[in-house]
């Protein structure tokens, strides 16, 4: 630990900055100079910049305090246009040349605001004071929330898209350490010497953590050579990875944690092919948290001044960048870090007074010094007041004792440590409940949580001494635990120095005016005073009263001052107030970096099929349809949908017509109780189907409502083609394996999803035998020894397939499987031979008029979750031989009513006319609203092939219904007349598909 | 009950707000109540306070176990709609839709209901037609509904990406305009204060740890703050019914997941309606604060801890800059979850149990905060009339086995 005169050496040095290389930057419009190795926050004070926000409620000016995460008051807009970033924290960017940097609160200027008039208003805008009022006259309410959304917000969002990229990787490790001070490279050092594979974080670019700030002696080096060495022999070991710049901020089940690592500075352009930042999912067997301690202010009225600072941040823009803050200061501590700050001052040549509420000690290390630099230790102290008006100018100062009396410094800064938070929000985040010591005034880890360890002042452990101890001893007993036999490094003694114990101390009761807890939201004691006044008793009742918490650094500088002052109010101790929940992230993280690659065409990536280039050079028009791109029509130059669907509907039942049916889902199903499986999954049986055939199923949930459908093929013994929906093909699978492994484990049989390996192209209409006849080799594609519904194995232009007589359009069809990547020729061979036919290919439209013609149902459009087999008309494909999943639901009262939904056909008394899908129906047209509906539309086209409109729908009652008339009533009023129909348009007997 | 007023703040400000009373009493709890509620979030206090305001019962109490709303009700997006597709479900939601409306007044404490109007994107041709036919069914119920094309959806929501070569292209949306936002804490403090006011105990810090039986009947609870008896028990546990209903035996049709949402750090405002999209599943509005508020979806495994797992967030973050591409740099700042019921149909479950004395309200899954009045509207009823409201007839527990499902699930492009 520092002694006062120890160190004066690394002043000059600067530790970090590069005086000699200058940056040149723009804060609100001004044109400043900075040098490398600044934060925007040090350039600006160094060039004595004191002002550098407004506050988000009261607009108060507000300056820098702190040098980290914690920054509550300089939030910038970094950039401008694509590449902006709102609510940039000063302390938290590296400064580079052309940096442009603006207050995201300042109003017209940083002197001047028109809403800054708001503090003349402030005492009626008490916390929650929107909740009292604002509620009349009612009609005025949206006018009120446009005037409270006027002030909402901090930064703007960028104009356009982002230009950069991101990424997301994973890594695994044996031990994580977070945080790169004292505590975690001693700890990573450890570890790494032992071979293990290691993987430290550090939020900061540069390493050593708080040891930056301070210039100590460590081991005998000074304490950047100490760094400069670590970094050095960590670099050197091939199982470390070093992540700098890289802040960890969130922890999950199973030791997973994530973190983000920063590559460029936001603003800033980055060269082409680079990512801007990089989001690690990290999964570690064991966790070190170093994640260091944040100091706390203290409250007095108006500690919100310009040039009130934390003093941890004081010596480490005195240490770390070498500014010259103060000429006159003002220390107030209530524990010994604050005389670091003082010493440091002092080595600045600033004069100062220091402000300590604890009794003197004749165990002071720092009277000799006080005397030697003429600094004015003022013991049982307090700050009661800060006074000035842009900036602190004075402080009243009471001093209790005899006649309680009371001074007034003059200073240009005043540095206050209120004592130290371990960071505790990873141990948080991970269901770890902090626990409150009194001796060292803080929130320190309570019950272990395995494979984890909190060490350094993350611990409540603040001297060096114990860092570098408590780094190598988790280090050991982390290796120990991943099976490493680990040797202790060097000796790592320090002299530890005896430290007058903290008197944690949160506020004079006699103190008045506004003290600000937390500086963001402008939440002041008066504030919790109210929350409690009326009855908000709960910790977390009284943050989400007063806002406490809820700014950019969630309460990283405040949060526990507040439950300390609401303890006190409620008249409880701290550990029964408790804390509110940590939540990650620990500072916020970008979108982008979150999302990744997942962006653009990689969102979810396109599925295209085999034949997906010829579609395109053959004019079609496509559909998603689930993650697939299916072409949908093919119009001919000049042709409207409707035209080119016509022309695709009557070439289908006149002529020849193909299309690309790879997207329904194939799942390979073989094992000897794949009969079993089948029986019990469908709802038809499939014991008595042969190899070679193929029979049609429909899968229903446990509710009974139908799930999906397709054809099955037995390709022979034990071994079957499932086919699926598109849509629902891997819900299918998910489904089926579900019942197998955790119902069914018994059953001996397997899936695999094959949709992808077989390319399918169905031919349909009444030349479809012709000319497949060309193509085919090896197979009697003859009605007699090649019925409806069977299967053969055969040769297609040259290559290998497997061929279905199946048909969804009820023409004579045949649909054959081939391995994609030979798939293309089949399809051009089968073109080709189909010319002299007229054939053409046609899409999912087409498709779909050709299947509603016919009366075939699509699941998820004619079916919706809600609707039976027997709904659908569908009883012959119900078994009442066998069980099967959905069975014992088909027998359940409601499932059986007659008048439930049922499929109908429905046809408009204008032949002409094409109902809307999705349009309702109504027995009653002229019922007032809300109306009696009973059902809808599901399905509507125009039937070129007939002649007229056709719509399939669910009706209530609808199979009792035939001939009936009722009426679509569309929202905005229009009624139609239609009649319920028959649901199958189009050769009703079948006989097409058998020729 | 303290009446608040501007000229009340007024009169505050000018005495340093001094004297205001607390919001509710911080009573012990009697050792017997007419009626208990378990659980003291928005849907809970609700029930009492309509149970005291309009069936004339105020010997209540309201346990919960740790801060009153600290569970979903402070835990979600704040949305507020009611474009169901079902009849049963859109009556519901209507009836909490039109209590939402005045309910400012009603309880004199702004819930601040923003009716910025809600929009439901379609990204396909079958979302178009779920689009259609949901549109349709909303206003032959009587609800407000309108279809968007791409450019009136751009118009008023300038930050969405309507670009044909999008992923998942946006081909047009529902859009309910008295949908949208309300503030999630002042629900709760709304209906406690009133609720307080009416002679309701609200008992915090107060679990439950069983259900007491006698010969059948259930006639109170064991809590960490003793026993209370009650002539009626209403459990309104979201998350935590079926641990409840354990304790009285009882087994509910019901599985519990959690749920994330998070916000981003607060911006100008930059989204004035509340999104939502199915397809590539995220919500997002912005609040009052700024803050970009976006739901994320269900974890698929079980479970009771309040938080789940990244990858859910990574997949909401994605959807997010996929649809609204400008936001990709804003930042997100905090991360949450909660424990969602979810019944099969996913639907609520409101009414009597086969245990006299015992009612259940839970099942609202992912939908539960825009039904708090409506939800506590109807249990109120139901407890004070020992039989379910013509609302919530057809959300009883009974439907599992008659198969009167209200399949807002199966209903395809329905978000919840």
């Amino acid at each position: 630990m520092s002694t006062p005169n120890a160190t004066t050496s690394h002043l000059q040095e600067g530790l970090t900055v590069n005086s000699s290389r200058r940056l040149n930057f723009k804060f609100n419009g001004r044109s400043y100079q900075g040098v490398v190795g600044d934060t925007l926050a040090s350039a600006l004070l160094a060039n004595g910049v004191i002002v550098v926000g407004r506050s988000f409620k009261y607009r108060r000016r507000r300056g820098i305090v702190s040098d980290g995460a914690e920054e509550p008051n300089a939030i910038v807009q970094l950039g401008s246009g694509a590449t902006t970033v709102p609510n940039i924290r000063a302390t938290q960017v590296m400064l580079y040349e052309g940096l442009e940097a603006t207050s995201v609160n300042k109003g017209y200027s940083l002197d001047f605001d028109l809403r800054a008039i708001i503090r003349l208003a402030g005492r009626f805008m008490p916390p929650g004071f929107y909740y009292k009022t604002f509620m009349s006259p009612k009609k005025l309410w949206p006018f009120y929330e446009r005037l409270i959304r006027l002030s909402a917000g901090l930064g703007e969002i960028p104009k356009s898209p982002d230009p950069d990229l991101y990424d997301s990787i994973n890594a695994h490790c044996d031990i994580l350490v977070v945080g790169g001070g004292i505590a975690g490279l001693s700890a990573a050092l450890t570890a790494g010497l032992a071979g293990a594979r290691v993987i430290i974080t550090e939020q900061q670019p540069l390493w050593g953590g708080a040891l930056l700030g301070r210039p100590e002696t460590v081991v005998g080096l000074s304490s950047k050579k100490w760094i400069e060495q670590v970094i050095d022999r960590l670099k050197g070991m091939k199982e470390v990875k070093l992540l700098p710049n890289c802040c960890l901020f969130g922890a999950y089940d199973h030791h997973f944690y994530t973190a983000c690592e920063t590559r460029y500075p936001p603003g800033i352009t980055i060269p082409e092919g680079e990512v801007r930042e990089r989001v690690w999912k990290i999964r570690a067997r064991q966790v070190i948290h170093a994640t260091g301690a944040i100091e706390r202010p203290l409250l007095y009225k108006n500690n919100d001044l310009p040039g009130i600072m934390l003093a941890g941040a004081v010596s480490a823009y005195i240490n770390r960048w070498d500014i010259t803050l103060s000429r006159h200061a003002v220390v107030f501590t209530n524990n010994d870090s604050g005389y670091r700050a003082a010493c440091d001052l002092v080595r600045s040549g600033a004069s100062v007074v220091v402000v300590d509420p604890r009794a003197a000690s004749e165990t002071n290390r720092y009277a000799k010094w006080s005397d030697q630099n003429r600094v004015e230790i003022l013991n049982q102290s307090w700050i009661t007041e800060a006074r000035g008006t842009l900036r602190v100018r004075s402080v009243i100062v009471k001093r209790s004792g005899e006649g309680n009396q009371q001074f007034e410094f003059t200073c240009d800064l005043l540095a206050v440590s209120g004592g130290w938070n371990p960071v505790l929000h990873l141990y948080a985040y991970s269901g770890g409940k902090p626990l409150f010591d009194e001796q060292r005034g803080c929130f320190v880890p309570n019950a272990k949580i395995e494979g984890q360890q909190q060490i350094g002042a993350a611990n409540g452990s603040f001297s060096l001494a114990a860092c570098l101890n408590e780094g190598v001893e988790a280090g050991i007993h982390a290796l120990f635990e991943c099976g490493y036999s680990a040797s202790v490094p060097e000796t790592t003694e320090i002299e530890s120095v005896e430290e007058q114990p903290i008197l944690p101390f949160w506020r004079l009761a006699e103190s008045g005016g506004e003290q600000f807890i937390d500086l963001q939201n402008d939440t002041k004691v008066a504030d919790i005073e109210l929350a409690v006044a009326e009855g908000y008793r709960s910790i977390e009742h009284i943050k989400r009263y007063t806002l406490l918490g809820f700014g950019t650094d969630q309460g990283k500088m405040g949060n526990i001052v507040g439950m300390a002052v609401a303890a006190g109010l409620l008249k409880q101790t701290i550990p029964e107030t408790g804390t509110t929940t940590f939540r990650p992230p620990y500072t916020p993280v970008t979108f982008g970096a979150i999302a990744g690659r997942h962006v653009g065409p990689l969102f979810d990536t396109v599925r295209k099929t085999a034949f997906h280039s010829w579609h395109c050079s053959h004019g079609a028009e496509f559909e998603d349809v689930g993650q697939w791109r299916r072409p949908w029509y093919y119009p001919r130059e000049g042709e409207t949908m409707q035209q080119a669907v016509n022309r695709e509907c009557l070439t289908a039942r006149n002529q020849v017509a193909m299309i690309d049916a790879s997207t329904l889902g194939k799942i390979d199903i073989q094992g000897p109780d794949a009969v079993t499986f089948l029986d019990r999954i469908y709802t038809n049986g499939w014991g008595n189907l042969k190899p070679g055939r193929c029979r049609y199923g429909l899968m229903l949930g446990e509710d009974g409502m139908v799930m999906d459908d397709g054809v099955t093929t037995c390709l022979g013994p034990n071994h079957y083609l499932m086919t699926t929906t598109t849509g629902g093909a891997a819900r299918v699978l998910g489904w089926m394996e579900r019942w197998l492994q955790t119902e069914w484990p018994e059953l001996k049989v397997y899936f695999t999803s094959v949709t992808d390996h077989w390319a399918t192209i169905s031919v349909s209409g009444p030349f479809a035998r012709k000319t497949f006849e060309q193509v085919c080799e090896q197979v009697d594609l003859s009605s007699a020894s090649f019925p409806f519904l069977s299967f053969r194995e055969g040769v297609v232009a040259g290559v290998p397939t497997r061929i279905f007589r199946i048909s969804f359009s009820g023409e004579l069809g045949f649909e054959i499987n081939v391995n994609a990547n030979a798939a293309q020729g089949v399809w051009d061979a089968i073109w080709e031979a189909g010319q002299e036919y007229g054939i053409t290919a046609y899409g999912t439209e087409t498709m779909h008029v050709l299947r509603a013609e016919k009366g075939f149902i699509i699941v998820g459009q004619d079916t919706d979750g809600s609707v039976t087999p027997i709904d659908l008309g569908m009883n012959w494909i119900v078994s009442k031989k066998k069980d099967f999943i959905g069975r014992r639901s088909l027998a359940r009262a409601d499932t059986k009513r007659e008048d439930r939904k049922q499929l109908v056909g429905l046809l408009t008394s204008d032949p002409a006319r094409v109902l809307p899908e999705g349009a309702q129906l109504v027995a009653n047209p002229d019922e007032p609203l809300p109306a009696t509906m009973i059902g809808h539309v599901t399905s509507s086209y125009w039937s070129e092939n007939i002649g007229r409109s056709i719509a399939l729908a669910l009706v209530r009652g609808g199979h009792q219904k035939e001939g009936q008339r009722i009426y679509v009533r569309n929202r905005d009023g229009e009624t139609i007349a239609v009649n319920i129909s028959s649901s199958v348009f189009f050769d009703p007997e079948g006989e097409r598909q058998n020729v | 009950m303290q009446r608040f007023s501007a000229l009340r703040l007024l009169g505050h400000g000018l005495t340093g707000h001094k004297h205001w009373r607390q919001s509710w009493r911080h009573p012990e709890p009697k050792r017997e109540y007419d009626v208990v509620i378990v659980g003291g979030g928005g849907h809970g206090l609700a029930t009492a306070y309509y149970l005291a305001r309009e069936h004339g019962m105020t010997n209540i109490a309201v346990v919960e176990k740790g801060w009153i709303g600290g569970g979903n009700t402070g835990r979600n997006t704040t949305i507020v709609r009611s474009n169901y597709l079902w009849d049963e479900a859109a009556h519901l939601y209507e009836k909490s839709l039109k209590l939402w409306e005045g309910l400012s007044h009603e309880l004199n404490f702004n819930v601040m209901f923003s009716q910025r109007g809600v929009m439901n994107l379609a990204h396909s041709l079958q979302d178009v037609r779920d689009a259609e036919r949901r549109a349709n069914a909303n206003v032959l119920n009587g609800i407000d509904s309108e279809i968007l094309t791409p450019e009136q959806i751009r118009q008023k929501v300038p930050l969405i990406s309507i670009s044909p070569t999008a992923r998942y292209p946006v081909l047009g949306a529902t859009f309910q305009p008295r949908g949208g936002v309300a503030r999630h804490d002042a629900i709760t403090w709304g209906y406690a204060r009133a609720a307080d006011a009416l002679g309701v105990d609200i008992i915090q810090n107060c679990e439950v740890t069983g259900v007491l039986k006698e010969s059948g009947h259930v006639v109170g609870v064991e809590t960490t703050r003793g026993v209370i008896r009650a002539r009626k028990v209403g459990v309104v546990a979201a998350g935590h019914s079926s641990v409840i209903a354990q304790m009285a035996g009882l087994r509910l049709p019901i599985e519990s997941h959690p749920l994330q949402a998070f916000v981003s750090e607060p911006c100008k405002p930059a989204l004035d309606t509340v999104v939502m999209s199915n397809a590539v599943h995220a919500y997002i509005s912005q609040s009052d604060k700024g803050e970009f508020v976006v739901g994320a979806g269900i974890d698929g495994y079980n479970g009771y801890s309040q938080s789940g797992g990244y990858n859910v967030i990574e997949g909401a973050v994605a959807a997010i800059v996929e649809l609204f591409p400008t936001l990709s740099r804003i930042r997100l700042m905090r991360q949450w979850g909660g424990i969602v019921d979810v019944a099969p149909d996913a639907c609520p479950i409101i009414g009597l149990t086969p245990l006299k004395g015992l009612y259940i309200n839970c099942g609202w899954g992912t939908g539960g905060f825009k039904s708090t009045p409506g939800s506590g509207w109807v249990l109120a009823h139901t407890i004070a009339h020992n039989r379910p409201h013509e609302l919530n007839l057809p959300f009883t527990l009974e439907r599992f086995s008659s198969g009167a499902l209200i399949d807002e699930h199966g209903a395809a492009g329905v978000a919840h």
